[in-house]
């Protein structure tokens, strides 16, 4: 399979973690030999094996629709980076030609 | 005292005869003497713990009734909240964070009166088996401290190992109770998933995830099980059921006309001689008590792990995707002029350590477009023909039975860089998880070769949890019986050790 240091990169871009050059390095090879592992699930043959995704047989699962005591905002920003006028204040969302 | 067991200690503690207070001191000065060595503990919340014994003999004074463990106090896992305290999940992402609100079991833990100590020492956001990967630096092995207590609930094992709690909570996604516990020589019980709830756990994968009790003997660990064991509307996949009557199995031990299942897979190349050799005679212990032994064969057991390790890294891809930097953790490179996207990218680089990163990715991979099926999708079939495989054991037996653990605990930093051969360390944990059964880890010994704690897995279809208690209370007293004393009674003094 060979996983080449670009698609690890490109890997990192989707999982929003920007890795360093010498990361690359060392992560390629080790993803590379953990995806060789894993891929023996191809052996399985299962083609009409209904796939499971959750070890118990729930569907939805509800309550009823109740105003019922939560965080305050105060508790919910008290672990916040940062702050402002009791909301999460965060990065510029959008970019430089928006 | 501190090497009383939990249930002495309650019994004691109610009676009058020592206070919850003199109980936790003891404990806190023993964290004291030897934590600098085992490196069990993350937080120590001594304050609040010598309030919460202080409340307990308050109410003991005062005549009123407490529960079976009150006053006792508990090492809990850093990845379960407790308000007031921080809570890192052993990743500098979380350095400092401290939640508004307290976990399920914690708030059960605290209205039956139990102490809590401090957070426990894990790898971080719980990926890995030997502690290692914390950020704050590993747990050493009370065995022998140049060696891993096993993970990620290392420092919940170390804890209970070194007599610096008598229980203490540990989760469980593919062996993070039961391998510690195995490699410790302590108890460790995984519950039927949905049997404790995850209210409060941070989440690494929602399916498999699963909290429960760690003790040095299998009476305690019943009644920490009871404790924080039930239904709970904060969790969606909370089983709507009464829990297991595991106390009662716990007392009883007879597992006379119980058929168990050896499973045939989980022997051979790679298991340690020691491990095997304390294995087969602990299954020779229960037949004597009268159990009736048969070999059973899984064939899809083979796939549990490359299954296990497509489906836990797509789950904690997704679960980990919270952490990005904008209502709570770590943030950097927000200097005005980067984007959110940049900043969270960033600070995810800086947060993460290696294996959360390696995880993450490889969870990426299987998700994403073109893999899916190949992938993520085949894995969940896999998981299926899991299920089935047990569904046909239990129709001949009522729990199977299998070494907890390849070997014994292996040396720090031996196999830290190489992730494939640490994960190998999951081979017989894995199955449970991806079923959602009842599991558990006893101690059976000691392996001849290099004098370490070998662990029993016993595992039991769900919602029947009690047969774990019953078939791990008879090794307990036929083996506590012919060694003279409990394993623990042998292990060597830490200050010796330093």
């Amino acid at each position: 399979m060979a996983l080449s240091r670009e698609e690890v990169a490109a890997l990192g871009r989707l999982a929003r973690i920007e890795l360093s050059t010498e990361e690359l390095e060392h992560l390629a090879p080790q993803l590379d030999q953990i995806l060789e592992h894993v891929a023996r699930v191809s052996e399985v043959a299962a083609a009409d094996i209904q796939p499971t995704s959750h070890p118990l047989p729930l569907s939805n699962v509800f309550r009823a629709d109740e105003v019922r005591e939560c965080l305050t905002a105060e508790q919910a920003l008290s672990g916040a980076p940062a702050v402002e006028d009791g909301r999460f204040r965060v990065p510029r969302i959008l970019g430089e030609s928006a | 005292m501190i090497r009383s067991t939990a249930a002495d200690l309650a019994a004691k503690i109610a009676a009058q005869e020592v206070s919850a207070v003199e109980v936790t001191q003891a404990h806190l000065d023993r964290i004291a003497a030897v934590d600098p060595a085992v490196h069990a503990f993350l937080h120590v919340d001594g304050e609040r713990a010598l309030a919460q014994a202080a409340a307990v003999d308050a109410r003991i004074t005062a005549g009123e009734q407490v529960g079976p463990l009150a006053g006792v106090p508990l090492a809990l896992k850093d990845v379960l909240t407790y308000s007031g305290a921080p809570t890192t999940c052993g990743s500098k992402f979380l350095q400092g964070w401290v939640p508004p609100y307290d976990a399920t079991v914690t708030k059960r833990l605290l209205d039956a009166g139990i102490v809590i100590l401090g957070k426990t020492n894990m790898d971080e956001f719980a990926m890995g088996s030997s502690t290692e990967n914390s950020a704050y630096g590993p747990t050493h092995n009370p065995w022998d401290l140049d060696r891993i207590p096993g993970g990620s609930g290392g420092g919940s094992s170390a804890s209970l190992a070194a007599f610096e709690a008598p229980l203490a909570i540990g989760t469980d996604t593919g062996g993070s109770i039961r391998q510690p516990a195995a490699v410790t020589g302590t108890v460790g019980v995984k519950p039927t998933y949905g049997g404790t709830s995850r209210y409060g756990l941070v989440a690494l994968a929602s399916s498999l995830d699963q909290p429960g009790p760690c003790a040095r003997t299998v009476l305690d660990a019943a009644l920490l099980h009871e404790v924080i064991a039930g239904y709970d509307p904060y969790d969606s996949t909370s089983i709507d059921a009464p829990v297991p009557a595991v106390v009662e199995a716990a007392r009883s031990g007879d597992v006379s006309g119980m058929k168990i299942g050896v499973v045939t897979e989980f022997s051979g190349e790679g298991y340690a001689p020691g491990v095997e050799q304390r294995f087969r005679e602990a299954v020779g212990q229960l037949e004597k008590l009268g159990a009736e032994i048969v070999e059973v064969s899984c064939p899809s057991f083979t796939y549990a792990m490359p299954a296990y390790y497509l489906i836990l890294p797509s789950e904690a891809s997704s679960n980990l995707a919270k952490f990005d930097s904008m209502r709570y953790g770590m943030r950097v490179g927000d200097n005005g002029s980067a984007s959110a996207e940049e900043v969270m990218a960033a600070t995810r680089e800086a947060g993460f350590g290696a294996e959360v990163k390696r995880r993450i990715m490889i969870g990426t991979y299987a998700l994403s477009s073109g893999y899916y099926d190949a992938y993520y999708g085949q894995a969940q079939k896999v998981r299926t023909l899991i299920i089935n495989d047990f569904n046909k054991a239990y129709e001949q037996v009522d729990v199977l039975v299998s070494p907890t653990t390849p070997t014994t605990a292996f040396k720090l930093g031996e196999k830290i860089d190489d992730p494939l051969a640490m994960y190998l360390n999951d081979l017989c944990t894995i199955p449970s998880n991806l079923a959602g059964n009842a599991s558990a880890s006893f101690p059976v010994g000691l392996a001849p070769e290099d004098g370490l704690p070998v662990g029993l897995q016993v595992i039991a279809p769900p919602l029947a949890d009690d047969r774990l208690y019953r078939v791990g209370a008879a090794l307990e007293r036929a083996l506590t019986s012919d060694w003279g004393g409990s394993l623990l009674s042998t292990i060597p003094e830490l200050e010796a050790a330093r």
